[in-house]
């Protein structure tokens, strides 16, 4: 057993430093800094992917037919780590991580070279449409019915919690092309333009008071049948698949101690009054610090079986569960860190572009909007009571 | 970066989990509770016989010079069996302070010895007042004509009863009084001065308190060369630490086991308890207790030789970290079985003493959570 990279390993972490170092713009840094909701801005977001696509490093997990890099799980981690370490833009997942997979997995080969180019050069954007009012967890009760006309599906209900909706120019989306007596049967999965007709998004601001999320609602929306990913009727199947991998995917451990770090260095700092001197403080620090140092481990056992070919098992919720508790301590940690200067409310999105001076030091901004809009952690992707019924049902087998 | 086991310690795994399983029967835990040392003597020379003994030696002493991992692999077996035997005193810490502390003669002496079965070893270090600070020895070592004078009071020396050889740790002091520098040194069982408190402990075997007034000690038995001894104790209670981790890991499954099939049969109220989702989300989380615990074992073990501090907050936050996800799946256990759980009828209650012997042995987890902010230099030390 060895913790330690090899040295052509060791030499790709070197070149991912170096390309980063070399490319990620103070601009974006800062701006990913001052963004206290999970994802970048398309601005800056794209702009990054754009970096990556130009070097062939923008779809790690993807086939190298389809222009993924042909990295090994080692090279994903070390990648991801980079990454974690550099602060670099937080590229909104739906497209290369989400739908990407999808389409290389179940799509046509029309639709695999329409999409997946537009993907990688971030010329599309999208989004979720997963999530409805009536269905959270119980995601498999969802309403949102497609009715064959001739070539299309008329598509008539609402989505909620729409990642990114107001800035996307496509949505996939699971929506009931049949009653059927297992609500699983009559789901299909549909890739849909955004400026069709009949399509509106409502904002929602969440308690960080950011606007990541929305209500898409769908009025008599003909969509071409051309657009369905796969077989009718299969498309939980394949939305499995690809929440299988919303969990799986990601090293989240790098992503943890960044932001631990970020705590850490103000809690040291002279603007939080020293707040690592109170041994509460420094004691918790210890305490989650060692939490990720666990993840991370067993983030490395998993990797170090797929290296081998070994299935790592049932690990995916488990994975999914820490990091989103971990992530919420990491952020009340923060916020007991920066004590009153928590009392201070700054309204202005974004962050990294306000017209005024902020009440606080500008490293504080985030804090309190990320503990906030942070306790989706633990609700979105499958909350964490989903997760623990994965393990109960998957890991012990009851 | 390669956590797969190799083909050795895949080898070394099967014959632990087999030898345990066939021969560390609660019957074995049962006949060897009624022995004087808490252990059985003939378990001791089978473990001699499988090469586990010398496992961690250096080959040049008799030993198959083998690593933490290869501790770890054996202690998780050892917990699973609640094994008794005093691998952590002899082998771990006994034997580890000689290969990293003693001189060349020391080692020839008494390695081989360690190795073949035929020497138990002890470490008496913690005193009252110290808790848990490994740098706050109290006892004194006075230099003699003919070597050194040793005196003090020492509690949880684990399996000092059984020892041929006890490593006491002491303070050297001048002519006029000031104590110096950490030493260790060699007392043989029955040392006139010595005083032994034997006591049953917690979760199986023994362990003593000592009392030394006036030990008279030739001078070959200090330690090595009398340096400061504190990086080496240091050294060898991560190390012991990360071991005693997995052992905790073997405890910790073995419950988690119990429970989920006795969860599975267990009916009230017309179903399983185990169809109740409030006990599904607890065996839930003790199940991911289990894995976090087994990532930080395998983390410490890892980091054993690591430099110090490195190695320490492996140690500390594997100590801690484990600590308290054993309280939890060792409570929850005992919950989960009901009334049963509280009675001597059943294992369970035998497995969560052990861990609690654990948690406390070398430091709870507040204090280790402290050690590794102060090795972080997040806190005052």
């Amino acid at each position: 057993m060895d913790l330690t990279f090899s040295a052509e390993e060791r030499a790709f972490e070197k070149e991912v430093r170096d390309f980063i170092a070399a490319n990620l713009t103070p601009e974006m840094k800062r701006a990913t800094a001052l963004t206290p909701s999970v994802f970048s801005d398309p601005d800056i977001g794209m702009a990054w992917q754009r970096v990556l696509h130009k070097r062939g490093w923008g779809a790690p997990g993807w086939p190298v037919q389809h222009g993924g890099p042909d990295w090994t799980p080692a090279q994903r981690w070390i990648f991801e780590a980079e990454c974690a370490r550099a602060g670099v833009p937080n590229v909104n997942v739906m497209g290369v991580k989400m739908v990407g997979p999808v389409i290389i997995g179940f799509g046509s080969p029309e639709q695999k070279n329409f999409y997946l180019p537009r993907i990688l050069s971030g010329e599309d954007y999208w989004c979720q449409g997963y999530s409805e009012p009536g269905s959270g967890s119980d995601l498999a009760s969802l309403k949102t019915r497609a009715v064959r006309d001739g070539d299309d599906y008329i598509i008539n209900g609402t989505k909620i919690w729409t990642t990114h909706a107001h800035h996307a120019n496509r949505m996939f989306a699971l929506v009931r092309t049949n009653e059927t007596e297992r609500q699983q049967d009559g789901i299909s999965f549909i890739l849909i333009d955004m400026k069709t007709p009949g399509i509106t998004t409502r904002p929602i601001l969440t308690i960080g008071g950011d606007h990541e999320v929305n209500q898409v609602f769908f009025d008599d929306v003909r969509v071409p049948v051309a657009n369905r990913v796969g077989e009718e009727g299969k498309g939980w199947t394949y939305g499995k698949y690809l929440l299988e991998f919303e969990r799986g995917a990601g090293i989240a451990s790098a992503k943890l101690r960044e932001a631990l770090r970020t705590i850490s260095d103000l809690a040291e700092s002279d603007v939080t009054g020293r707040a690592i001197d109170d041994p509460d403080i420094s004691l918790r620090m210890s305490e989650v610090e060692v939490d990720i140092d666990a993840l991370e481990m067993t983030e490395l056992r998993v990797l170090s079986a797929l290296q081998t070919g070994q299935n790592p098992g049932a690990v995916s919720s488990i994975l999914k569960l820490r990091n989103s508790e971990i992530r919420q301590a990491v952020t009340r940690l923060g916020v007991d860190v920066i004590g009153h200067d928590g009392l201070a409310v700054e309204p202005v999105r974004p962050l990294y572009r306000l017209n005024h001076e902020p009440p606080v030091p500008e490293e504080m901004l985030t804090v309190v909007p990320e503990f906030l809009n942070g306790r989706a952690w633990t609700i979105f992707g499958g909350s964490s009571e989903i997760q623990r019924e994965i393990i109960a049902k998957m890991v012990l087998g009851i | 970066m390669d956590l797969t086991l190799s083909d050795e310690q895949r080898l070394l795994r099967e014959s632990a989990d087999r030898f345990v399983g066939e021969t560390c029967t609660a019957d074995h835990r049962r006949k060897a509770a009624a022995e004087p040392n808490g252990f059985s003597a003939a378990t001791w020379k089978q473990f001699a016989e499988l090469g586990w003994l010398a496992l961690p030696i250096a080959e040049e002493y008799g030993g198959l010079g083998g690593g933490a991992i290869e501790i770890g692999i054996l202690m998780e077996a050892f917990g699973r069996g609640l094994v008794s035997e005093p691998y952590l005193s002899t082998v771990v810490i006994g034997a580890g302070l000689i290969g990293t502390s003693g001189s060349e003669a020391q080692k020839q002496a008494l390695l081989p010895k360690v190795a073949d079965g035929s020497l138990y070893l002890a470490f008496a270090h913690a005193e009252r007042a110290a808790r848990f600070d490994l740098d706050k020895v109290e006892t004194t070592a006075a230099k003699t004509p003919n070597g050194f004078r040793l005196s003090g009071h020492k509690i949880a020396v684990l399996d000092g009863q059984a020892a041929d050889q006890i490593i006491v740790s002491a303070r050297l002091v001048s002519a006029n009084g000031s104590s110096g520098k950490l030493c260790l040194f060699l007392v043989p069982a029955g040392a006139p001065g010595m005083t032994l408190r034997d006591y049953p402990r917690l979760g199986g075997g023994h362990a003593c308190s000592l009392d030394l007034r006036d030990v008279q000690l030739p001078a070959d038995a200090l330690l090595g060369d009398g340096s400061d001894a504190l990086p080496a104790i240091e050294a060898v209670t991560d190390r012991a630490m990360a071991a005693l981790g997995s052992e905790a890991v073997g405890i910790m499954q073995t419950l988690l086991d119990t429970t989920l099939e006795y969860t599975k049969i267990r009916k009230q109220f017309g179903r399983p308890l185990s169809a109740n989702q409030v006990i599904r989300h607890r065996l839930a989380d003790m199940a991911m207790q289990c894995d976090e615990a087994r990532s930080m074992a395998l983390r410490a073990a890892l980091m054993a030789d690591a430099e110090p501090v490195a190695r320490g907050r492996a140690a500390s936050g594997a100590k801690a970290k484990i600590g308290n996800c054993a309280r939890f799946v060792a409570e929850q256990s005992v919950q989960l079985h009901g009334a049963m759980g509280v009675t001597e009828e059943l294992d369970i209650g035998l497995y969560f003493k052990r861990l609690l012997a654990f948690d406390t042995l070398f430091g709870g987890s507040a204090h280790h959570y402290r050690r590794h902010a102060v090795l972080g230099g997040r806190a005052q030390g």
